[in-house]
């Protein structure tokens, strides 16, 4: 007991001999360790401050700052190249954030339905094997476009094009417009992703839209009511849009004709039918009637071309050519290999 | 990248750039941005140097000056933070009407989330006190005396505004040795703010804790809080939000006892019984007398089948 005392006596003059490092507070001082912050909720010495303001307010920090220091040492410590390095805990003062957490990226539509179908991508090899080349080949980046050309130094030209198209320039073509479609595509998932309301016809406005812009913009308004604009007056010069692309834009411009027809569907499956099974063949009368006519009027023919052979000048009733005559029209049936009366132009 | 980015960039350089303005899981330290007003000079000019200095590396000084009235218009500042990927910033002028004024504020989503207008009262600069001057991108210890810190939304939200200004950048351990410099914030009864700035001397005490002793070092003001902006408490709740992700989750098949010692369950799966291998048990293993037995009889028999073999086929 005395040696414990003893001790602990000698340990408290070791320590009178320095300044104490316990600070007095009425009320307790909150610390955040982790962004070395104190602070003191304590009132002022009235007094001291206005006195001697500058050494009060240093004592004041002075003590706050040995609060801190002595939670800094308590902390656990490790050895650090030469110095001795406290690990500090996580800061509890909440700062706000410059931007917003990141959120999910919505989905683009292709995405959507690959999710849907299960289609997963597949990665392409970098190098492939040309047999044509004879080598390996890069499918993308880095010389991809040279290997293209090495390949296609020669395009022909199809049989049923004309002869002095550019094979080149229709392909560079081709792809200009995939990349075009692409941009679109990607401008209308943007629109999609952030939910904001633009015109079916991409109309930007009266400043920026061209006149075929504002034409389709039109028509578009104009095919937006419920009969699709087949009951809308239209001005005296006005002119529809017309050109690729604006089909689709109409509403129900895609559709296809309807199957419903005039007549109530039982009937006219019935005579169908009865058409098909009944034994007797319809008469088409009219026709009848221009049959037999042509068949005479080839034998007529027939034996004004013998005629003049034999007798030679007799004009006949058969040697009348249908020279002079009108020609028939055959109710608009043409039979495809004849051609028509040489003598004659049809008007 | 983002999949909402209209104009796609053109060079590396550029995407880098711009994915940096994105939203990040982690931001990276706040820089502040300074600005002079259409008057600015002698304390305003000084106090804004200093903060610099304070402030290194993570500044970005814009040296012309503009016509701006933060207070009445803050979108030039907004564009100005925008472009300078800024997230705090500073902006200091003079007038007849309100002389030495410095205006603090950070943002949030390119709008100002909080701004403080501060009168200098009473300035003296670094350059004024002739002691030794402690280095560079020193993480600074933050002090906040007066109990009228967190009476009023004002100023809780000025501390806050303070604390990220000043404390640089979070870190995860410091050198002891480190603990080098101390701002210390007051706010006195006629809600004027003194900041003080010290160096930290540490002394022995006879203990492993040193003693703290001061000397002021640094710039020494007097602010008057004039006009403050603060965001609503919704705003400033959206603004504090964390992302779900950075939340720890604690794994549960951990425990800690008494003595220290971490503990583990491992979970096994159940036993199928039905199916053990029962093959080679060590209990039902031959003796090698067995085995010698069995050898015999299986000979014996042999020559019995090869002596009926021989005899059927004579």
């Amino acid at each position: 007991m005395d040696v414990v005392k003893a001790v602990l006596e000698k340990h408290q003059k070791e320590l009178d001999k320095y300044k104490p490092i316990t600070v007095e507070k009425h009320l307790e001082c909150r610390i955040d360790v982790g962004s070395l912050l104190i602070t003191d909720p304590n009132d002022f010495d009235d007094r001291q401050l206005a006195n001697n303001k500058e050494e009060y307010l240093a004592a004041l920090t002075r003590e706050n700052t040995q609060l801190l220091v002595n939670a800094i040492w308590e902390l656990p410590t490790e050895r650090v190249d030469e110095s001795i390095v406290a690990k500090l805990p996580e800061p509890t003062t909440v700062l706000p954030r410059l931007r917003k957490p990141p959120g999910p990226r919505p989905l683009t539509k292709w995405e959507k339905f690959a999710k849907e179908k299960g289609i997963t991508k597949k990665k392409k090899d970098k190098k492939t094997y040309d047999d044509v080349l004879d080598k390996w080949v890069p499918t993308y980046g880095f010389k991809r476009a040279e290997a293209e050309k090495d390949k296609d130094w020669v395009l022909e030209v199809p049989e049923n094009a004309d002869p002095n198209t550019d094979m080149f320039q229709k392909k560079m073509d081709l792809r200009n417009e995939k990349v075009a479609k692409n941009e679109i595509q990607r401008m209308r998932n943007i629109v999609r992703a952030k939910k904001i309301d633009m015109p079916r016809s991409g109309y930007l406005g009266p400043e920026a839209a061209s006149s075929n812009q504002l034409l389709t913009a039109v028509t578009v308004a104009k095919s937006s009511t419920a009969s699709v604009g087949k009951f809308q007056s239209k001005l005296p010069k006005e002119k529809e849009a017309r050109g690729l692309g604006v089909k689709e834009l109409i509403p129900g411009g895609k559709r296809k004709a309807s199957h419903i027809t005039a007549q109530p569907e039982r009937e006219a499956n019935l005579d169908l039918i009865k058409s098909v099974l009944s034994k007797k063949p319809k008469i088409d009368v009219d026709k009848a009637i221009s049959l037999q006519k042509q068949d005479e009027r080839i034998e007529r023919e027939a034996e004004g071309a013998n005629r003049p052979a034999k007798k030679g000048g007799k004009k006949g009733k058969g040697s009348r050519k249908a020279v002079g005559k009108k020609p028939k029209g055959h109710q608009g049936q043409r039979a495809p290999g004849k051609k028509g009366q040489t003598g004659r132009k049809r008007r | 990248m983002s999949l909402l980015m209209i104009r796609k960039p053109k060079t590396r350089k550029g995407k880098k750039v711009l994915l940096a303005r994105e939203p990040q899981l982690i931001e990276s330290a706040r820089t502040m941005l300074f600005v002079d007003g259409r008057k600015c000079g002698g304390h305003v000019k000084q106090c804004m140097k200093d903060l610099q200095q304070l402030k290194k590396p993570l500044v970005k000084v814009l040296n012309r000056k503009n016509d701006i009235t933060p207070f009445d218009d803050p979108s030039s500042l907004e564009f100005l933070t925008m472009k300078n990927d800024a997230a705090l910033f500073t902006f200091g002028s003079t007038s007849k009407k309100r002389p030495d004024n410095i205006i603090i504020g950070r943002i949030f989503e390119n709008e100002v989330l909080d701004m403080f207008e501060l009168g200098i009262k009473r300035y003296q600069a670094i350059a004024e006190f002739k002691t030794e001057k402690i280095g560079a991108c020193v993480k600074p210890c933050l002090v906040f005396n007066g109990p009228k810190w967190a009476q009023t939304e004002e100023l809780r939200r000025l501390r806050n505004l303070f604390i990220d200004m000043f404390h640089r950048e979070k870190v995860e351990s410091i050198r002891l040795q480190g603990v080098e410099h101390v701002l210390s914030f007051t706010v006195t009864d006629d809600m004027s703010v003194l900041m003080r700035s010290y160096k930290i001397l540490l002394k022995k005490s006879g203990q492993k804790t040193p003693r703290i002793e001061l000397e002021e070092i640094g710039p020494s003001a007097d602010f008057s809080i004039r006009r403050t902006k603060i965001a609503s408490e919704d705003l400033y709740k959206l603004a504090r939000k964390q992302p779900k992700q950075l939340r720890v989750t604690k794994k549960k098949n951990l425990s800690t006892d008494a003595l220290g010692n971490t503990k583990g369950r491992v979970h096994l799966g159940k036993q199928q019984t039905g199916s053990i291998q029962t093959r080679r048990v060590k209990a039902l293993k031959k003796s090698p007398e067995e085995k010698r037995t069995d050898r015999q009889k299986k000979k014996v028999a042999l020559r019995a089948a090869a002596a009926e073999a021989l005899a059927a086929a004579d």
